[in-house]
């Protein structure tokens, strides 16, 4: 059933000299004898990144786009680097169209609350698939309320496949938001992007995006997929925790009203109100996140130094083998499609039997990391009828002897629950 | 590689084959308790005759510390006064923060297995989730 992946791997293969070459940029990684294998939570930070937040502080620290002075220059001008950085690595327009947030669910709830502003009117619908992360629901759920708007949902079957036919019935004229997930963090499917963009554009509806699992693992162009936002998180692509992006046309961004209101944000304020800054700095109130902006900034360096072609390789290949020899233990149960490269790293199943917090801990007591639980996704788990499963995700850096420690404790899972196997 | 886990036979058997995972037809005392971290639910059923807990069920999902756990104290309880289970409660709690005496281990008898989750905070509420129940049922019943 399973894509035979044994013969296009050569299982002496494991450790390589690649992989060690790759492990040796990530302190983390030797550090401990752990598989690491929760990355679509969080991935592990390469040196490179952690030198050049370090670096921020040590050569660059003052606060950006205040200081009148030279140091404050020079933090402001690492800070829109980066900017410029991220909307080259997208593709986007202009670095106008480039917001820095604290992470993905601050990109989408300032859309929820902002476009919700700007487009939302009684009656209105606004779309979102089933298969979204809470962080791409509820602050939907919340400007549907706000606004008296109403929220409809677009089913998904048990492999996340979703059929033209949905779509089509559900997002209407009537809609005037959809939200979407490129790729989801429990199937691991990408969605077509381009595809949803042009039935949302030919019913009047703007496009969000959640790129938080897709941006990490493959190229993204923004203006190819023709999407209207895009939100994504650095920590998942190799940055520091607390640094985001929230990308956006510049036709909406200008409409669109402030998010949060404060300092940086204004060109001038009287007692009466203010006259709002510029693009990008509108939606950027408060001082910013300069040296986690520089972090990303060297995070797309890494990546692109490494390369999405070699990143897709490894990924695809570690998936295919873990979907593989997974096939082969009874009681286990994939949730998803068949094919490895419909997963992107991502493998979340459920084993017979045991509760996926039992095995979770049963793994980490072999020292391999994995998430249980709802995966910040209850209603998708309610709408594929079970309670909470167990995921692996894997990032490039992780190897095939990672893959084997896991399969290894997979196996002999039930036995240590009591099974008579 | 570290190999031992926390799941001895003591544990997986309660949790596979649990005595008191049924439904209680002739209870007087009922409560539900949930473990939000883990998803674990159990609604705990005790027939209390003149103060004394003459049987006991419980039904639910969970991991399994949370089933095996309150399989163990039914067994534990069954027979005894709501008092004396209150107190074998304090003790098992007791235990979870590390701060029990020998003797008071040998009386919890087969719950004293749980004693090392103490280590793992993140299974703790697994482990008390039977025991807080029996509580909050006995103390609500106390004040009504
Ligand atoms: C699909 C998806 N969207 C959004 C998020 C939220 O990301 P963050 O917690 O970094 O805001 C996640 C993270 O788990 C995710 O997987």
């Amino acid at each position: 059933m399973n894509k035979n992946p044994e013969t296009e791997i050569k299982f002496s293969d494991k450790f390589t000299e690649e992989d060690l070459k790759i492990r040796a940029d990530f302190p983390l990684l030797n550090k401990y004898d752990m598989a690491y294998l929760d990355n679509a939570a969080t991935s592990q930070k390469p040196e490179c990144v952690l030198n050049e937040e370090k670096k921020f502080y040590e050569e660059y620290n003052a606060n950006p786009l205040r200081g009148l002075y030279n140091l404050s220059e020079m933090a402001t001008e690492k800070y829109e680097s980066a900017r410029v950085t991220v909307q080259k690595f997208i593709n986007a327009a202009s670095e106008r169209e480039i917001i820095f947030t604290r992470n993905a669910s601050e990109s989408l709830n300032l859309l929820a609350y902002s476009l919700g502003d700007l487009l939302l009117n009684e009656g209105d619908e606004i779309a979102i698939s089933i298969m979204e992360h809470h962080s791409n629901m509820l602050p939907w759920q919340h400007a549907a309320k706000r606004k008296g708007a109403v929220l409809k949902y677009i089913e998904c079957d048990m492999q996340g496949n979703v059929t033209e036919e949905e779509l089509e019935s559900v997002i209407t004229e009537k809609t005037k938001i959809v939200a979407f997930t490129q790729i989801s963090n429990v199937f691991g499917r990408l969605n077509d992007m381009k595809r949803l963009a042009e039935i949302c554009h030919r019913k009047g509806a703007v496009l969000v995006a959640d790129g938080a699992q897709s941006v990490p693992h493959i190229p993204v162009d923004v203006r190819a997929l023709d999407v209207d936002f895009l939100a994504f998180s650095g920590h998942k692509m190799f940055a520091p925790m607390g640094i985001g992006v929230l990308y956006g046309k510049e036709e909406y961004l200008e409409k669109m009203p402030p998010f949060l209101t404060g300092g940086e944000m204004i060109d001038s304020v009287t007692r009466e109100g203010a006259v709002y800054a510029e693009l990008p700095h509108k939606f950027e109130a408060g001082t910013v996140n300069a040296a986690g902006a520089a972090g990303l900034a060297e995070a797309i360096r890494y990546i692109e130094k490494i390369g999405f072609d070699k990143i897709e390789e490894r990924e695809n290949k570690l998936t295919a083998y873990a979907l593989w020899e997974m096939g082969k233990i009874s009681h286990v149960k994939v949730i998803g499609s068949e094919d490895p490269d419909e997963h992107h790293g991502i493998i979340t199943f459920t084993v017979e039997g045991v509760h996926p917090h039992d095995v979770a801990y049963i793994l980490s007591a072999d020292n391999i990391a994995v998430r249980a639980g709802h995966h910040c996704a209850q209603p998708l788990m309610k709408h594929l009828g079970v309670m909470s499963t167990t995921r692996a995700s894997f990032a490039f850096y992780n190897t095939m002897e990672e893959v084997d420690r896991f399969i290894e404790s997979l196996k002999d899972l039930r036995r240590k629950m009591g099974y008579a196997e | 590689m570290q190999n031992k886990t926390f799941y001895n036979e003591i544990l997986t058997d309660h949790n596979l084959h649990p005595e008191h995972k049924h439904e209680l037809e002739n209870a007087n005392f009922e409560m539900d308790g949930v473990n939000p971290s883990c998803g674990d639910e159990i609604r705990l059923k005790l027939r209390v005759d003149d103060g004394i807990i003459t049987d006991g069920a419980y039904v639910g999902n969970g991991c399994a510390i949370s089933q095996a756990s309150a399989d163990i104290m039914l067994d534990l309880i069954i027979g005894k006064t709501k008092e004396e289970a209150m107190r074998l409660s304090d003790i098992f709690l007791r235990m979870i923060k590390g701060n029990v005496t020998d003797e008071e281990l040998e009386e919890l008898e087969e719950a004293s297995v749980l004693q090392d989750i103490s280590h793992m905070p993140a299974r703790v509420k697994c482990a008390v989730l039977g025991w807080h129940t029996m509580e909050e049922m006995f103390k609500e019943d106390k004040e009504s």
